[in-house]
């Protein structure tokens, strides 16, 4: 994004005009920025500021959002309250002031953590399989390379919906259904198509001379393809590497389709975080929160190559 | 390292050629090779993709459902295509389909190109604000659906409340997502907050893809900054706007988890779009071999349209 400029002396935009347009973009990123900075806020307001009207932008920060997200309470007589002993932590404390104690732990901690090993398992594998297929649809003659080409986009262009009832079926039979392994393969499966195009696009772009020279030198094709080649392409395969994480982060239709307890994902989990009497919206912000940060994070450092990760590789700048 | 290392290492040998090299660059024939590397992928796809592809056209000819597994298989033939194509409720669930893709598409391509010309000015500061733009489109749509409920809250959310801070209109007098004429759009407004960077990062390449010389030629033939931009900008980024286009156009007809987080559907069936409908059918009335067959409509819609955007890719990569 920050390319250096050229002066132009005709075609260069005017002061004014830069700074008109600068103002303008400034506003539409900030209006677009208060849905997510508001849900940010929410996470930390208790419930009753998070429900007051008119809307609160000063408050005072809770904890209890993070609490409710983390624990499931019980609703207890202040009898019984008072005969417990001191509370156990801040969370036992906040909820004894709503007449409850911390009954256990919740189940985000559980569903964050299959989200980690599908989301990294099924990374892993797309990216390991995409980039031996994309080194070879990029240095090999391959019959009928643009129709396995375009047979591998054509598999991510399937409505998920339309994919998940005969894999519901399938994974029913061989006895995949909610296991992170089956969600891994499908992840995977998805992925693998993404990573073939990303990758052979950067791959397409070393040099071939480099593994000639290697092989002039006595290498075989796989070694040069293991010690030219792979370290070449780091950049490309790290890139490529994060838009499957982020997609098998955020992946919502199989997941909640295909698994119900074991090997769901947070997605279809932060929705049904339920309180008392409808959503516990601070938990539910709060469980977006946390889901979200690694998101922006990787958003950042990925900001280069985002173009090329959303065009299949089509367009590079 | 690694890099530096290894290339220093072929510079090297490439000086001292020593024998035995002819024997080791046998190794493996590259069209070996090809095949191995090309074949774990090709499987993977055939077994989770083709096979349930396949399966699910098979089915789609048949009575069968997920949920009785034990009634004998009985042969349809074409029927459920039949039933599909003259059934008003699925044609209800298409033009809701039409509704939300061709609205957010519109929205999408206008903001978004808008913001890549302004953005295309290079004011100071330019890179960090595109990559703020861009964050919304990097988010879980199941999870943004989800938040939105909140914003849209009627009488709490956020986004009432701005529409009644300006409208001078009561926060409770308007449901965005329980009313039967504005929640079409309340889900048309997410996608377009959600994927305008989307459109404007394809565009704002475009742009950049328009080399000053011509802008040159232009001011020195004194053709106004208004004929500029209908004559050379807009000509020169229209195939990556259509490229934009067609993937927003394929990804929201077939659209699902932010719609299902936000209205599921509903009030009634009117932000029911296809792939609602056939997640009810599929796992709700369990109507598995109705489904399939919607499903394979959808798919060989969709299949279309990739077609074209292939095109269209090749047709922008060749620039």
């Amino acid at each position: 994004m920050t390319s250096a400029t050229t002066a132009h002396s005709v075609v260069e935009p005017s002061a004014t005009t830069r700074r008109f347009a600068g103002s303008l973009v400034v506003l539409y990123a900030i209006i677009t920025m208060i849905p997510l900075v508001w849900i940010m806020l929410t996470a930390f307001k208790s419930p009753d500021d998070a429900i007051s009207y008119p809307p609160k932008v000063m408050f005072k920060p809770s904890l209890e959002g993070f609490c409710n997200l983390f624990t499931t309470r019980s609703r207890q007589t202040p009898e019984f309250i008072r005969s417990l002993g001191p509370p156990q932590g801040l969370c036992d404390s906040i909820a004894r002031e709503r007449n409850m104690v911390v009954a256990g732990p919740s189940n985000y901690v559980p569903r964050f953590v299959n989200s980690l090993i599908i989301a990294f398992g099924s990374t892993v594998l797309a990216v390991a399989l995409g980039t031996l297929s994309a080194y070879g649809f990029s240095r090999f003659r391959v019959p009928l390379k643009d129709d396995l080409l375009f047979f591998i986009l054509s598999t991510r262009m399937m409505p998920p919906i339309a994919v998940a009832i005969p894999i519901y079926l399938m994974y029913r039979t061989i006895g995949l259904s909610d296991t992170r392994l089956g969600m891994i393969l499908l992840y995977t499966s998805v992925n693998v198509s993404l990573a073939v195009w990303l990758l052979k696009g950067f791959i397409d772009e070393i040099p071939r001379e480099y593994e000639e020279a290697a092989m002039i030198d006595g290498y075989t094709r796989f070694q040069a393809f293991v010690k030219v080649v792979l370290p070449q392409a780091t950049t490309g395969i790290a890139a490529t590497a994060i838009f499957c994480l982020i997609f098998a982060w955020n992946e919502y239709a199989f997941a909640v389709l295909l698994t119900s307890g074991n090997a769901q994902t947070a997605p279809p989990f932060i929705p049904i975080i339920i309180g008392e009497g409808g959503q516990d919206w601070p938990a539910v912000a709060a469980g977006t929160t946390l889901f979200l940060v690694p998101i922006v994070v990787f958003t950042v450092l990925l900001r280069k190559h985002l173009l090329r990760g959303i065009t299949f590789g089509a367009v590079r700048k | 390292m690694n890099e530096l290392s290894a290339s220093s290492r072929i510079t090297y040998r490439a000086v001292m050629v020593r024998p035995g090299v002819a024997r080791r660059i046998r190794g493996l024939s590259d069209r070996a090779l090809a095949w191995l590397f090309i074949t774990p992928t090709i499987v993977l796809l055939l077994a989770i993709n083709i096979f349930p592809l396949l399966w699910t056209i098979y089915l789609s000819f048949t009575n069968y459902r997920a949920n009785r597994a034990n009634v004998p298989m009985i042969w349809l033939g074409a029927d459920w295509y039949q039933s599909i194509l003259t059934d008003p409720d699925i044609w209800a669930a298409m033009q809701v389909t039409a509704h939300f893709v061709i609205w957010t598409v519109v929205i999408e391509t206008v903001l978004g190109f808008g913001l890549a010309y302004l953005i295309d000015k290079k004011f100071r500061g330019h890179g960090m604000w595109t990559t703020i733009i861009l964050l919304p489109m990097m988010l879980s749509p199941a999870v943004v659906g989800n938040f939105w409920t909140f914003l849209y809250q009627p009488q709490i959310g956020l986004f009432n409340y701005v529409v009644a801070f300006f409208t001078g209109r009561a926060a409770s007098s308007f449901q965005m997502l329980g009313d039967v004429t504005l929640s079409p759009w309340a889900i048309v407004i997410v996608d377009a907050w959600m994927w305008t960077p989307y459109v404007m990062l394809i565009c704002l390449a475009g742009l950049r893809s328009i080399p000053d010389y011509i802008y040159e030629a232009a001011e020195v033939d004194r053709a106004s900054k208004w004929r500029q931009f209908w004559s050379i900008t807009l000509p020169m980024a229209l195939p990556f706007i259509m490229l934009a286009v067609l993937f927003r156009g394929i990804e929201n007809f077939k659209m699902f988890d932010m719609v299902n987080l936000l209205t599921g559907g509903g009030p009634g069936s009117t932000t029911e779009v296809a792939s609602i409908t056939l997640k009810r059918a599929a796992f709700e009335s369990w109507r598995t071999g109705y489904s399939s067959a919607f499903a394979i409509i959808l798919f060989v819609t969709v299949f279309g349209l990739a077609n074209i955007y292939v095109k269209a890719l090749n047709k922008v990569k060749s620039r």
